[in-house]
């Protein structure tokens, strides 16, 4: 394992300390228990945005806190929930008093931590779950859909409803829309390293991709000798496609997500694939997302999300937003 | 159940787990993401560290300190699970008196019993819970029996059948769930590292 690290033990917690200092203009880092929080207070009547998940997705989810996005979010080790008191505290100091938004990928742990926190805080509070991802078959003999690169969206629409004075439940409505009008799948070439595992998550070909794998690297659809882009880029489109179904005419937006380890220049190429296909397919893309927000350490690899898009969605995506790993308009 | 018993089955528990977590890091790689050995091993290792901080203490506020080490210091899945399970364990009625071995079995179903309803998830579908729930099944038929020692003996068993029977399962819960037919042929590393602390703690109290 080649990695910046000191010792495990105190992997999270310098890491956190140095987000911390290096955006100290927009954020605080608490630890023990560990949250992000906005250097500014929530302003009163705005609805708390929190998430959180395990660590290893930088810049999800400390990342987007900040005007426009979250109010907090809460990391846990790498890989693994949080826990119910880092949800409990985050809530206890950003919430003006218009409630707490919850929103969390759908993994088991995620959910449990998430559903605890939320029961041991004691004001008004609620949660949006992300699942997102169609390379699992959503049928009532599985957890469902896992949560990936979409939250992100999620953030950043509901964001902006917030700091408009959304209702929580208006949060909520439009959080469940913005999850359910999106597809995400994604590809791994290589695997990732957990730094408490010290070796490769899973062992993988120098010529072969899973299809379909997991923000932690978990297996995909498939395990397949590797493509041309276009290829890759065609099947998970098409995949993504058969389950959104958008219509001719509507306006979409297409996020084109590195796994940490591919560089831009390779994304960006996935993005043109990504355009030129959904162009002779008829799907119109209007507004675009490309790099490294939804990573799984440094795992070479990249999903594809699109997201169908109305004036609302489009309205809230392009207001202003202020955070460590996404800024526009202010 | 003394807080000494919990100290010593704690140690006793972080050493077994020790000796198998290469087994278990692997189990969870081929189906899960990873994280579940160190996640176990994180949690007892407070555990462990809490001896002098409890031992003199009440069993309630001693569990309950365990609940709270155990929620907030492992995360994950097992994190909110095992914290649900001390946390239940903390709230039974009359601690201050002497726990023998069938309000100590009481106390572990209704622990079990909030486990599952927190997890959602149910025998068959291969997780922690298909070694739990039929050892909490087979505590009840024990308790109030005169022969707890070959009881214990048929739950170490029933425990080791279940552990093995999550090999040839789909998994409906948990990180495993999205893997359909591909978690077939593995055992669940829950269900595992589960049976392990179960037959741990029988051998000792039969052994004692």
């Amino acid at each position: 394992m080649k990695k910046f690290i000191n010792n495990n033990d105190d992997f999270l917690k310098e890491s956190l300390t140095g987000f911390g200092k290096a955006h100290s203009d927009i954020i605080n880092v608490n630890l023990d228990p560990s949250f992000v929080s906005r250097k500014n207070k929530t302003k009163d009547g705005k609805v708390s945005l929190i998430s959180g998940g395990g660590s290893g997705h930088e810049p999800m989810h400390g990342g987007f806190v900040g005007h426009g996005m979250l109010d907090a979010a809460c990391p846990g080790f790498v890989f693994s929930a949080p826990t119910p008191d880092q949800m409990q505290a985050a809530a206890e100091h950003v919430d003006s008093g218009a409630g707490v938004l919850f929103i969390v990928k759908n993994y088991s742990g995620d959910i449990m931590n998430f559903e605890m926190g939320a029961e041991m805080y004691s004001g008004k509070n609620d949660s949006i779950i992300t699942n997102d991802d169609v390379a699992v078959e959503d049928s009532t003999f599985t957890t469902g859909r896992r949560g990936v690169a979409a939250t992100v969206l999620v953030e950043k629409i509901v964001g902006s409803l917030a700091e408009h004075n959304g209702s929580l439940e208006e949060c909520k409505k439009l959080g469940e829309k913005v999850n359910k009008n999106a597809g995400t799948m994604g590809v791994a070439f290589t695997s990732c390293t957990v730094p408490a595992a010290g070796k490769p998550t899973f062992d993988i070909g120098d010529d072969e991709m899973e299809f379909g794998v997991g923000i932690h690297g978990e297996p995909g659809r498939k395990r397949e000798k590797i493509q041309p882009s276009k290829t890759i880029v065609g099947n998970i489109l098409e995949a993504i496609l058969d389950n959104l179904k958008p219509e001719k005419n509507e306006k979409n937006l297409l996020f084109v997500n590195g796994m940490g380890g591919t560089p831009l220049t390779e994304l960006y190429l996935v993005y043109e694939d990504a355009c030129q296909i959904l162009q002779s397919k008829g799907v119109e893309v209007t507004k675009s997302l490309v790099g490294n927000y939804c990573t799984s350490l440094e795992m070479q690899g990249a999903s594809i999300t699109l997201l169908k898009c109305d004036d609302e969605i489009l309205k809230h995506w392009d207001a202003p937003v202020h955070t460590a790993a996404m800024r526009w308009g202010m | 159940m003394s807080v000494s018993f919990l100290i010593s089955q704690a140690k006793s528990i972080q050493k077994v787990i020790d000796e198998n977590s290469a087994e278990i890091e692997v189990l969870d790689q081929k189906i899960g993401d990873g994280d579940h050995i160190f996640n176990i091993q994180r949690g007892l290792k407070l555990v462990v560290e809490l001896e002098d901080a409890i031992k003199d203490l009440p069993l309630a506020k001693a569990l309950n300190m365990i609940a709270m080490k155990v929620l907030s210091g492992i995360g994950g899945s097992s994190g909110a699970l095992f914290g649900t399970f001390f946390m239940t364990m903390a709230k039974s009625s009359d601690l201050d008196k002497d726990v023998d071995f069938n309000k100590a079995c009481e106390m572990i179903i209704s622990g079990i019993k909030a486990m599952k309803e927190r997890g959602k998830a149910d025998v068959g579908e291969k997780t922690m819970m298909d070694v739990l729930l039929p050892v909490s099944e087979k505590l009840n038929e024990l308790k109030n029996n005169g022969e707890f020692k070959t009881g214990l003996n048929e739950v170490i068993k029933i425990a080791e059948e279940r552990m093995l029977s999550t090999k040839d399962m789909l998994a409906t819960k948990g990180r495993a769930s999205f893997l359909g037919e591909r978690a077939k042929g593995h055992i669940d590393p829950g269900a595992r590292s589960s049976q392990l602390i179960i037959d741990t703690i029988c051998k000792s109290v039969i052994n004692n």
